[in-house]
């Protein structure tokens, strides 16, 4: 049964430095347990610094992770996904040499992929089946970050980490991946997911949380910030009913 | 684009379902194969035997660099290092025992213990610095590692190697007929060459075997991005690791099959750098991260070191009185040429023989 609302991921004064660069100033961020958490944020801001240092991609040089109240904020990255941690990077973070297959089998920890959650794969995005035995380099854009979105949910994962899934994709996919977010949302997984999207973001945000100079400066509701224009242009410098 | 026929399944089992997706690279490949199967009745003589030993020999042991370089992105200039091991274990075992299989047993497996005592060690302390550092500290770990064997000269026979003597049937005395067999005597030398063949086809297909196995993809998901290999719970060093140790076996039993072809082993015949940056250019030459690549590579790499100096004697006669060709074509510029063509081919082959004809094969 889960606990809606209790706090699966939170982040306590998190300071994050790379090389001589102080991204993170002391980022707190609670990330409901069974929800989806829109983290906001200009470019810069420190959104994508923030979900590597919760991978232990970069390390918090101050400040404390906690995940399903065990301190993370030592361990590294495959002890960390090992715990139930699914990553999607930006990008489209695909094994460009194996072919789709073997994406899936590589993120398959335990080995055997499941069948029942290969047709749930197959049912999101057909073109993973179509391109089975295909070089995960020769896919298009969209179909890349479709197969770095299954890469993350082949096994079951407690959080879901997905950085701008829909960077550089056309609406049409945008339209299909909010189907797809919303049935993993439907599965109890919980997602904390960095967009710039608004549309997909109002679309799946239970929480929201934005982000400026490395810090958090609003959390709250999504259905909130998506009700007050005045608060987005403050936090975000626009409107999303300009972006519907 | 090309089509195939689809393989026997009892290839596409044993070649590990790593066909070679290419019409002229099959081809070649088993011209290479069949040229190397028939090479002491088609070219008789003791240099071509040679010759042809020598390919199968740095098969094994670029297919072996190449599980590391190729597959695993990791970059050693200690790859001589286990090669020789292997060899001096040999050296060292059959010299100081009776020689025999006995001491052949002993100084493989003597060899390939301390090879994987010093891949995990150099593994688990240099495989967390960057690329560039553990390049350097393999670098001075095998360059140590050969004047230890120049100094130990009781043991290894000092700058000058040692020579030693085989089991019986490997020794070119013995003759396994006493006719022989399509004008060829069948005595130990091409016996030693044929133990050899069945001994690098089997390393191969189990490179291959390793290759194409859940591990071998975990080592190419390392090489593409070990950070994001991480982030889906693959720890890289412990992966590393394991691939410089297997690596680093294979490359001990190549230096085990040296010892038993030459019958003779010292620091210029398996430890040098010169031999490292052989393997190197082999392995860039037929493909990084392609193990077939090893096999075009080592054949094309062997027959222009071995006959380009051949080649330039005729060259150089016929053209005696056209100065600057006869100039450059003189026999002692052999290395230049070799050179040059090293270059054309890296330039004209980025992805290496094997790699440039898949893509030619796929439509790329």
């Amino acid at each position: 049964m889960i606990d809606k609302g209790a706090p699966l991921l939170a982040l306590d004064k998190v300071e994050t430095r790379i090389g001589p660069y102080h991204i993170l100033h002391g980022v707190d961020l609670v990330v409901p347990e069974g929800g989806a958490t829109m983290l906001l944020g200009r470019n810069g801001a420190g959104k994508t610094t923030t979900a590597r240092t919760v991978m232990a991609l970069w390390r918090a040089s101050a400040g404390t992770v906690t995940f399903g109240g065990r301190d993370i904020t030592r361990e590294d990255a495959p002890t960390i996904a090992r715990l139930g941690v699914g990553y999607v990077p930006e990008n489209m973070g695909i094994f460009s040499d194996l072919t789709v297959a073997e994406n899936l089998r590589l993120a398959a920890i335990s080995g055997q992929l499941d069948p029942k959650r290969l047709e749930v794969i197959f049912n999101a995005f057909p073109a993973m089946k179509r391109f089975w035995l295909g070089r995960a380099g020769t896919l298009s854009g969209g179909q890349k970050q479709m197969l770095s979105i299954a890469r993350a949910i082949v096994e079951p994962r407690r959080l879901l980490i997905i950085d701008e899934p829909t960077k550089g994709l056309a609406p049409a996919i945008i339209a299909n991946m909010i189907g797809v977010f919303r049935d993993l949302k439907a599965t109890g997984v919980t997602i904390l997911m960095i967009e710039q999207n608004f549309a997909l973001a109002r679309a799946i945000g239970d929480t929201v949380a934005v982000m400026e100079d490395g810090r958090i400066v609003h959390h709250g509701g999504m259905a909130e910030l998506a009700d007050d224009d005045a608060l987005q242009r403050r936090l975000l410098g626009l409107s999303m009913s300009a972006h519907q | 684009m090309t089509t195939h026929a689809p393989a026997p399944s009892f290839i596409r089992r044993l070649l590990s379902g790593d066909l070679p997706r290419s019409r002229i690279l099959t081809v070649i490949l088993i011209a290479i194969v069949v040229g190397l199967v028939v090479a002491p009745f088609l070219v008789p003589g003791a240099r071509s035997l040679n010759t042809s030993a020598k390919i199968l020999i740095f098969i094994a042991l670029v297919a072996s660099y190449d599980l590391l370089l190729g597959y695993t992105g990791i970059v050693s200039f200690a790859h001589t290092m286990f090669f020789g091991i292997g060899a001096y274990g040999i050296a060292i075992a059959s010299t100081r025992m009776e020689p025999g299989w006995t001491a052949l047993a002993v100084g493989t497996s003597c060899a390939i213990l301390l090879s994987v005592i010093l891949a995990t060690v150099i593994g688990l302390f240099s495989l967390r610095v960057r690329a560039v550092f553990f390049a350097m500290i393999t670098l001075a770990v095998a360059t140590a590692f050969s004047t230890l064997m120049s100094q130990l000269s009781e043991w290894t026979g000092g700058e000058d190697g040692i020579t030693f003597k085989m089991p019986t049937i490997f020794q070119p005395a013995y003759r396994l007929f006493e006719e022989p067999v399509l004008g060829i005597v069948i005595n130990g030398r091409i016996l030693s060459y044929y133990a050899i063949l069945i001994a690098v086809v089997v390393l191969f297909l189990l490179m291959l075997r390793i290759a194409n196995s859940p591990f071998g993809r975990v080592l190419q998901a390392i090489r593409e991005n070990p950070f994001r290999t991480e982030a889906i719970g693959y720890r890289t060093v412990f992966y590393r690791t394991i691939a410089s140790v297997i690596s680093a076996v294979f490359a001990t039993l190549a230096g085990v099959l040296m010892a038993i072809w030459l019958r003779y082993n010292g620091p210029d015949t398996t430890l040098s750098l010169e031999i490292m940056v052989d393997i190197l250019l082999i392995t860039v030459i037929g493909g990084m991260g392609t193990l077939y690549g090893a096999i075009v590579g080592s054949v094309v790499f062997m027959i222009a070191q071995t006959y380009l100096q051949d080649v330039m004697v005729l060259v150089s006669k016929a053209s005696e009185h056209i100065p600057l060709v006869a100039t450059l074509a003189h026999p002692d510029r052999w290395l230049l040429w070799l050179g040059l063509l090293f270059v054309l081919s890296i330039y004209y082959f980025p992805q290496g023989v094997v790699g440039s004809l898949r893509d030619r094969a796929r439509g790329t």
